[in-house]
């Protein structure tokens, strides 16, 4: 692994974000946008990106920073991991939120990651993050799907040539919490719902979200109808530290007498984009969650699972965490 | 791994890279590419990382875009409670300004990639990975290494004298990352818990698992600070 300089590029620190989206429209495809680098560093250093003017985040206040709304709350996209997890009001009312940053990386990673990058991080396929051309880079072949490919953390659901997952622990919680993303750009600002919001390899299989080169997102809400609602966070990785998630789940459960009135089940690491298992939500409504319910739903979950040569293991493992994160409700 | 003298040469870097610029660039020009990505996009995508690079860097092409906005070149940064006037790049890391031009190598870079907590320093006393950060970032900082944790007059810090006392560590690569994730915890919580110490010293490896035994030492520079708080306070 090579220690050395990053490639040049041109380093510009706005203080307003206006100025901001001028330098990314300006720039176009040539701009990066860098909250806490803890993705964008791994390409520079590794020669796998190469842009020539990096935007930096770190100025804009106004991405700072948690605050209440009419409607629940809203979360700056520059801010820490560590803060969101941290906030009083996350934690009050969205734990779920605060438990699956508390397990994102480590301490120093969530310190200095955003909760804005965390959501609109690349993917961790190791082929395409060593410089291999593949679709994802813009090539015509996919290494990872290959019958003898390193294909262990790729992915069981949603494969359009790309084998690649979501490696995100933030973004299945937000999308069981019904979250929007603020997103903004020299013409003007657009909400769209976080389940919206990631991209699918068979519509663009180059990029993970729906933001285009010029386009910042600014906050994420989340609003206040699943507000201290019961909630399930569960994730699966090699260690407890730095380990991206092999498997995780994000559930969100209302309760009426007993019964499960509505709810949200959201698997990460399985697809492209963060699972949301509506199925599984229609089957345990209404239902009592109790051990019957957990094993039709953890059955449920897997159906039509293809599994790639050395990730059949992730099967068991959405059956059990789907299974006890209904049991928990 | 090759230590650096201070001067590079940002010439040498400064636009070789960029596509537009590249000599390589009709060699690819028929290779295939996929309906909705440009050529440009695709060869960008497929300058592969690792060995191939350092050859292609010499072919240092026209300065690229504009300075406009750029970060100042010239910073003072505030490091161990001085002011240093250093010389640094808009991508130089933390790391790299620390070690190399400022000569404070007891930040130790262990992966350069965020994965082993060997480059742990405070950032307005938080830790953080300094290879992982830019040092552009940190002008308006304090940043403090663990040269800057003892007294003036030599006394330890407590985390460094309990690390002693507990027979941290063994080869003592990672030690520097684990003394100053330790003393930002202790600054944060003055008396934690055995497993919320543990949590917070969980982004340093070390490679001779002496895990506990630096769990040991934060346990007992923070039951000394304790015990200082209170003579302190008994007056
Ligand atoms: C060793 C290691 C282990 C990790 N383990 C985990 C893990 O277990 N779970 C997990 O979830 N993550 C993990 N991560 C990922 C880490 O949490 C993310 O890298 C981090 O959250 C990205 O956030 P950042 O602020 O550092 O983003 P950056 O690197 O600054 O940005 C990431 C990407 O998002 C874009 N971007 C960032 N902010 C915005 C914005 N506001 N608007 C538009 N675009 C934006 C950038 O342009 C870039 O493309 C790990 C990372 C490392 C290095
Ligand atoms: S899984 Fe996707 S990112 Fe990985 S090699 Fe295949 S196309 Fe590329
Ligand atoms: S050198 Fe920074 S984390 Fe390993
Ligand atoms: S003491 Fe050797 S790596 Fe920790």
């Amino acid at each position: 692994m090579m220690k050395d300089m990053m490639p040049h590029f041109d380093l510009v620190q706005p203080t307003d974000v206006e100025s901001a989206l001028d330098l990314l429209r300006e720039h176009g495809r040539d701009a990066w946008a860098l909250a806490g680098g803890y993705d964008s560093f791994d390409w520079f250093k590794n020669r796998g990106k190469q842009p020539s003017v990096v935007v930096d985040l770190e100025g804009l206040d106004e991405l700072k920073g948690v605050r209440e709304t009419g409607d629940g709350i809203e979360i700056g996209a520059t801010t820490s991991l560590t803060d969101v997890e941290n906030d009083p009001l996350v934690r009050e009312r969205y734990g779920l939120l605060a438990e699956a940053v508390s397990v994102v990386a480590s301490p120093q990673i969530r310190n200095g990651g955003t909760i804005g990058g965390n959501i609109c991080q690349d993917t961790r396929c190791w082929y395409y993050r060593y410089g291999m051309p593949c679709y994802r880079a813009g090539g015509n072949v996919c290494y990872a799907g290959a019958p003898d490919a390193m294909n262990r953390e790729h992915a069981l659901f949603g494969a359009d040539r790309c084998v690649a997952v979501t490696p995100s622990d933030s973004a299945p919680a937000l999308v069981a919490l019904d979250a929007e993303m603020v997103v903004r750009n020299a013409r003007g600002e657009r909400v769209i719902p976080a389940g919206e919001f990631f991209m699918p390899p068979g519509v663009d299989i180059t990029r993970m979200t729906v933001l285009d080169p010029d386009d910042l997102l600014t906050a994420v809400r989340i609003p206040a109808r699943w507000a201290g609602a019961r909630f399930h966070f569960e994730k699966v990785a090699d260690r407890k530290t730095w380990d991206f998630p092999l498997v995780n789940v994000a559930a969100a459960f209302r309760i009426a007498d007993g019964r499960i009135d509505d709810s949200r089940i959201v698997l990460g690491a399985v697809e492209c984009i963060p699972r949301r298992l509506t199925d599984v939500e229609d089957l345990v409504r209404g239902r009592v969650p109790n051990e019957s319910t957990a094993a039709e739903a953890g059955e449920l979950a897997t159906q039509g699972a293809r599994p790639l040569s050395y990730n059949h293991f992730k099967i068991p493992l959405v059956k059990n965490l789907v299974a006890r994160a209904v049991r928990s409700a | 791994m090759a230590e650096r003298s201070s001067t590079i040469d940002p010439s040498a870097h400064r636009g070789a890279l960029r596509a537009d610029d590249a000599p390589w660039e009709g060699l690819l020009a028929n290779l295939p590419g996929r309906g909705n990505v440009s050529r440009r996009q695709f060869i960008k995508g497929v300058i592969a990382t690792g060995a191939s690079v350092s050859a292609f860097s010499y072919f240092a092409g026209p300065a690229a875009t504009s300075a406009r906005a750029s970060v100042p070149r010239l910073v003072s940064i505030n490091v161990n409670g001085q002011a240093r006037r250093v010389d640094v790049l808009p991508q130089e890391t933390l790391a790299m300004t620390l070690r190399y031009k400022l000569g404070l190598t007891g930040t130790k870079l262990g992966c350069d990639r965020a994965e082993c907590g060997a480059c742990t320093v405070m950032i307005d006393g938080v830790a953080h990975y300094s290879c992982s950060t830019l040092t552009q970032r940190v002008r308006a900082r304090e940043v403090v290494t663990v040269e800057g944790l003892e007294s003036p007059d030599g006394t330890l810090h407590p985390v460094q004298q309990a690390f002693i006392d507990e027979l941290g560590p063994q080869c003592g690569f990672c030690t520097p990352g684990q003394v100053m994730a330790a003393a930002a915890l202790l600054e944060a919580n003055p008396n934690p818990t055995r497993e919320e110490a543990r949590r917070a010293m969980s982004g340093n490896l070390c490679r001779c698992g002496a895990y506990d035994h630096y769990l040991n030492g934060v346990m007992r520079a923070a039951a000394n600070g304790q015990a200082v708080a209170e003579e302190v306070s008994n007056g």
